[in-house]
């Protein structure tokens, strides 16, 4: 809502408060005033020009040669290159010296030879914009009335010395979208009286009956609808104070009739229609719900097709307009136009909501209507327009209105106890006081036994309830007054859950290993929607996407992750480590999806990169597969590791991760194929289900005492077949070494030339130990040697 | 033979001062005072001297040695010294060379910012509750005083599923659920997560984004706790001197609903670019909680009252590291995210 406190002034003393201060006032208690826009932009020496002659430039086509009366100065040679330029008109002239908005200053210069002496200004040159500029003036200059006075300043004869306030409106505040409803909210807040506007008008003996039928078949949906019927009137181009009104209310004009229904739709907040009578044909107006594919053609020329939904203002025969929202092409107000007929309904908001949502069409009429209007100024307002009208296209009012009226229209009674204010506010705002500022907000009050029985005026719809009153005390008697307290709560002491702690915990520890946490956007395309996905499941999609890289639920993090890993290295960042933890979506029967909380890694590049001490380490699988050992020591559970594929993972290098024999994760490097796909270098990646991992309640931590024994070792170096693995021996080595062997570890492994074919070398480093003594030579010697016929007997051989 | 001695001695001595290392003294050593050394012959052949020189000549030759080794010793001394300096020359480092880089990760800067608002409110004693971030309409809205047709749904553009599931606009509809669940008993939680509205993806919009929310309930809990609670938030976040406002505003799930402005942090309140020359900052909304919203998950609205607050823990890391573009967050740069690094205090 665009506020022009020149015009706000008409309905209410502003106390020459300046516009900024204004504002802050506005903001502080209740409207945010987003911004304060100067509507003269500093300009100045732009004065009324009158076109004396105007002759083509004989160096240019499209310039004319101007001689122009500028008052006090006489006529002055201006050159224009305006194509509505001629001689006769008034004009405004911005004069050398003048400053514009945009920083622009004019000179004195000379044009294909040319002396100017100045500018003939366009309306877009004085800041306005130039959807608001009537359709006449669009591409040229702007030609002022007759009666403007040569050499007079234009900024303050034309309104342009006035200030608009933006007003960022809540959708609790419809009434603020209205001048008057404004006048009241300022009247509030300085304690004045709001001035209502006049209509005053001679009443031609024949009354609006006799012309006009009305019949309502949907009185659910337009309870209230009043029509005033003007004729004579002749349709023309509003005069300067209108135009400017409209132009600082962002409204472009047109002609006076639709010029003033705007006006008063803004004035009012209530939408108001005007007909052309003649083009109604039929003297007849009947609302009702449109019927299944009829058709109307708008005044933005869209043809519509319509459903029973729709609310439809019709001659009788077929829709003129479309109930609210916009006129019909076929009843426009043109400049033939003689009578008219002013409509001023209430239309109920969701009817108007769903016609205005079916069709894309959002007007001032529509917003205002979806909201809510005020019952009581809908004939207030009709009789405004007709005033109005009657006074700019000079008309004859017909006597009376047409009218259907089964509207209730009571104000609604809220009853609160001061102390109920206070407690729920924590302060002591006297009782005189909260009288005051009911009285200043002009909701009539009475006082009872401790009571506040208050009438709320229609114009507040947003009161209902003591809550409602409670805000309008306390915004009024300023928030700033409140003091501050803390909760007088049970003391219990705050904090995670296991599950939130573990979270952080796992965020400690693969920072600490050097990974940085990613964030990535949980909508993704079909393509990458179950990429590396740990469940199968189908997808979710939105029903209407924006587009359609964001229109599923992703069911694993590393797609994006790797994309985020891609969008690095593209930037020369070879060596990327990041993480991201957060949920994956796999659809069930349940209404919700299962939301499932993963944590993905995606490294490339170098893991260790220190080159001047000759160390250089890329990630591998292991790399990522210690962190992950890391991170499962730390929450103390047992993950083991086995041999897997996945799509687009390396099939020798993949391998899944099982807790409690559970599938919860996926390791692996990816497959040189989508390594090209994503642009990437050798990267390894993990998709792992957190949850899984978090909700496990961990064993409580006892310390166990650091024995005084020494534990012995022994190294084996065997020889085995390549298919085999390490972890196949290291079993046989466990199973066969007992309680005494306390750890096993590779230590070396050789596949070099020196091996024969097929075969590896792989070592291993045993530990034997005895918490309760010192383990003797021959009782190492009887457990190792079990250790090594074993692995003989498994085929493994023992190298010398 | 005492002559003999005497120049033995010059002689001895002048090798000890010429001796250029440990290796040369210690030559000078075995050849002056070693078993085979001419001091020890000397020794040896007294026995050629008649009875009562010898106890002379012994002493003197004594007084030789003791010299000479005493000399030798201190010679030693001295050439150890220069040898150890010698080699520790040698092992001289450029110790302007790198170290050894440990690798270090650190947090996005969403959850630096999200866990240092998570642990003010812990320490005032709240929990942490979450919630599913697809979402039934009915908690997303309804239970939140935001019927079907409401109005104020148009502010929140919505990815729906289906007609009734969408993905969360805000984190209230965990408030929605904890009330629920808590059966009409005090709560105080602090919501934290994802959310997801209809938006274009620009400098200052994201279709994901995150909130986190505020929520406290209990017995005559008044507007002033809620101005005390977000004023100890504020000090805590944006430093000590900041002071806070309310302004009116609206959501459908309180009433009355207020804005929080602090003063800027920047400026202090004179006017700057950060604060747009107003010397205030607009950081959450907050309000009542709207006794509709109590009713429906079976609160008593006339015995139990509470407030609620929201903010965008984008926004709070935009002003607070003076990121510029939302689309950071997201686009996981690795020369954006590892700025967040180092403590603050
Ligand atoms: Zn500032």
């Amino acid at each position: 809502m665009l506020v022009s406190i020149k015009w706000l002034k008409e309905y209410v003393n502003t106390q020459e408060l300046d516009p900024a201060e204004l504002g802050e006032k506005i903001t502080r208690s209740g409207i945010e005033v987003d911004a304060v826009i100067d509507r003269s932009h500093g300009m100045t020496n732009v004065v009324v020009g009158y076109v004396e002659s105007c002759e083509k430039h004989p160096e240019a086509d499209k310039l004319s040669i101007c001689q122009v009366n500028v008052g006090e100065d006489g006529i002055q040679q201006i050159i224009c290159g305006a194509p509505n330029i001629a001689a006769g008109q008034k004009v405004i002239v911005a004069r050398p010296g003048a400053k514009l908005p945009g920083g622009i200053k004019i000179k004195k210069a000379k044009l294909r030879g040319e002396v100017s002496n100045g500018m003939i200004c366009s309306l877009q040159e004085l800041g306005i914009e130039g959807k608001l500029v009537p359709k006449a003036y669009a591409e040229g200059i702007y030609v002022l009335p007759e009666n403007a006075e040569i050499g007079s300043d234009v900024v303050t004869n034309f309104d342009l010395d006035d200030t608009v306030l933006e007003l960022g409106l809540t959708p609790n505040r419809a009434d603020a979208m209205s001048m008057l409803g404004v006048a009241y909210e300022v009247g509030a807040i300085l304690s004045e009286e709001v001035k209502l506007p006049e209509a005053t008008y001679t009443e031609a003996a024949e009354t609006a009956e006799s012309m006009l039928t009305l019949n309502i078949d949907a009185p659910e949906a337009n309870p209230l609808y009043v029509a005033k019927v003007i004729r004579n009137i002749e349709v023309k181009e509003s005069p300067m104070w209108l135009q400017q009104r409209l132009m600082a209310a962002g409204v472009r004009p047109h002609n006076n009739v639709v010029d003033v229904t705007n006006f008063v739709l803004m004035e009012y907040g209530q939408p108001l229609h005007a007909f052309d009578y003649d083009s109604l044909k039929t003297g007849n107006i009947t609302v009702r719900h449109a019927k299944q594919d009829e058709m109307i053609t708008t005044l933005d020329d869209a043809e519509r097709k319509l459903s029973p939904h729709h609310l439809v203002i019709t001659n009788g025969k077929e829709p003129v307009a479309l109930a609210g929202v916009m006129g019909g092409a076929n009843s426009e107000v043109s400049d033939s136009t003689t009578t008219i007929v002013i409509e001023s309904a209430y239309f109920a908001s969701g009817s108007i909501r769903q016609t205005s949502k079916d069709h894309g069409l959002r007007s001032d009429a529509s917003s205002r209507y979806e909201k809510g209007v005020d019952p009581n100024r809908v004939i207030p307002a009709a009789e405004r327009a007709a005033s109005l009208i009657a006074e700019l296209a000079g008309g004859e009012v017909l006597a009376g209105s047409v009218i259907f009226d089964e509207l209730e229209r009571e104000e609604k009674i809220v009853k609160v106890r001061p102390d109920f204010i206070n407690t729920r506010l924590g302060m002591k705002i006297p009782f005189e006081d909260m009288l005051e500022i009911l009285e200043r907000l002009k909701f009539k009050t009475e006082a009872a036994n401790n009571q506040l029985i208050i009438s709320v005026p229609t114009r507040r719809q947003d009161i209902q309830i003591e809550e409602d009153v409670v805000e309008e005390i306390a915004r009024l008697y300023g928030y700033d007054e409140i003091p501050a307290t803390l909760p007088e709560t049970e003391a219990r002491p705050g904090g995670l859950t296991p599950y939130q702690a573990k979270r952080r915990i796992v965020r400690h520890f693969l920072e600490g290993a050097g990974l940085l946490q990613a964030t990535t956007y949980s909508l993704t395309s079909e393509k990458s929607a179950k990429q590396f996905a740990l469940t199968e499941t189908d997808t979710t999609r939105l029903l209407m996407p924006m587009s359609e890289e964001r229109s599923i639920l992703r069911q694993s993090l590393l797609p994006h992750l790797l994309d985020s890993v891609t969008y690095n290295t593209a930037r020369r960042i070879d060596s990327v480590a990041l993480y991201e933890t957060g949920a994956v979506f796999l659809k069930t029967d349940e209404e919700l999806s299962n939301e499932e909380e993963h944590l993905a890694i995606a490294m490339t590049g170098l893991w260790l990169d220190n080159s001047w001490q000759g160390e250089k380490k890329p990630v591998d699988f292991f790399v990522l597969k210690g962190i992950v050992e890391g991170l499962a020591e730390k929450l103390g559970v047992e993950l083991t590791f086995e041999r897997g594929q996945m799509d687009d993972l390396h099939p020798g290098r993949t391998a899944f991760i099982i807790l409690d024999g559970q599938r919860i994760g996926v390791i692996g490097q990816l497959h040189p194929t989508e390594q090209k796909e994503r642009d990437l270098k050798t990267t390894v990646v993990l998709e792992l289900n957190l949850a899984a991992l978090l909700e496990l309640a961990a064993d409580p931590l006892l310390y166990t005492p650091v024995s005084r024994y020494p534990s012995i070792t022994r190294d084996i170096a065997l020889v085995l077949s390549k298919i085999v693995e390490a972890g196949t021996i290291e079993k046989v080595i466990r199973t066969a070494g007992g309680k005494l062997l306390k750890d096993v570890r590779v230590f070396d492994l050789y596949e070099g030339d020196k091996m024969e074919a097929g075969k590896k070398s792989v070592a291993f480093t045993l530990t034997y130990f005895d918490p309760e003594k010192t383990l003797t030579d021959e009782e190492v010697v009887a457990v190792h040697d079990k250790v090594l016929k074993a692995l003989t007997e498994v085929g493994a051989e023992l190298r010398s | 033979m005492e002559a003999q001695l005497q120049a033995l001695k010059t002689e001895a001595l002048e090798k000890i001062a010429a001796a250029a290392n440990v290796k040369e003294l210690n030559d000078v050593r075995v050849a002056y005072l070693g078993k085979k050394g001419p001091i020890t012959d000397l020794l040896k052949s007294m026995g050629k001297l008649p009875a009562e020189e010898r106890p002379k000549m012994g002493a003197l030759v004594n007084v030789v040695r003791e010299e000479v080794t005493t000399t030798l010793e201190e010679r030693m001394v001295i050439l150890e010294e220069e040898a150890i300096n010698i080699k520790l020359q040698s092992e001289t480092i450029d110790i302007t060379l790198p170290g050894r880089p440990v690798r270090t990760g650190n947090p996005h800067p969403l959850t630096r910012v999200i866990e240092e608002i998570e642990d003010l409110f812990i320490s005032m004693g709240y929990e942490i509750a979450e919630g599913p971030e697809v979402e039934k309409d009915y908690y997303n809205f309804e239970a939140l005083n935001l019927p079907k047709g409401h109005p104020a749904r148009d502010m929140q553009d919505s990815f729906y599923i289906t007609e009734d599931i969408l993905l969360r606009t805000h984190t209230s509809p965990v408030q929605a659920r904890t009330m629920e669940a808590k059966g009409g008993e005090p709560i105080k939680i602090i919501c934290p997560g994802k959310v997801y509205r209809r938006d274009n993806d620009d400098a200052t919009h994201s279709h994901q984004f995150t909130q986190i929310e505020g929520l406290v309930i209990g017995e005559d809990i008044r507007m002033s706790d809620l101005k005390g609670t977000l004023s100890v938030f504020a000090k805590k976040m944006f430093g000590n001197d900041r002071e806070i406002r309310l302004r009116p505003s609206f959501f459908p799930f309180t009433e009355p609903s207020v804005e929080m402005d602090i003063s800027c942090f920047k400026c202090g309140g004179t006017g700057c670019n950060v604060c747009k020359k107003t010397g205030w900052i607009e950081i959450l909304g907050a309000g009542m909680v709207h006794p509709n919203v109590l009713e429906m998950a079976g609160y008593d609205s006339k015995r139990l009252t509470g407030f609620a607050f929201g903010m965008g823990p984008e926004r709070i890391a935009m002003l607070k590291y003076g990121v510029e573009d939302i689309r950071h967050f997201y686009t996981n740069d690795v020369r954006f995210l590892s700025q967040f690094q180092r403590t603050e205090v």
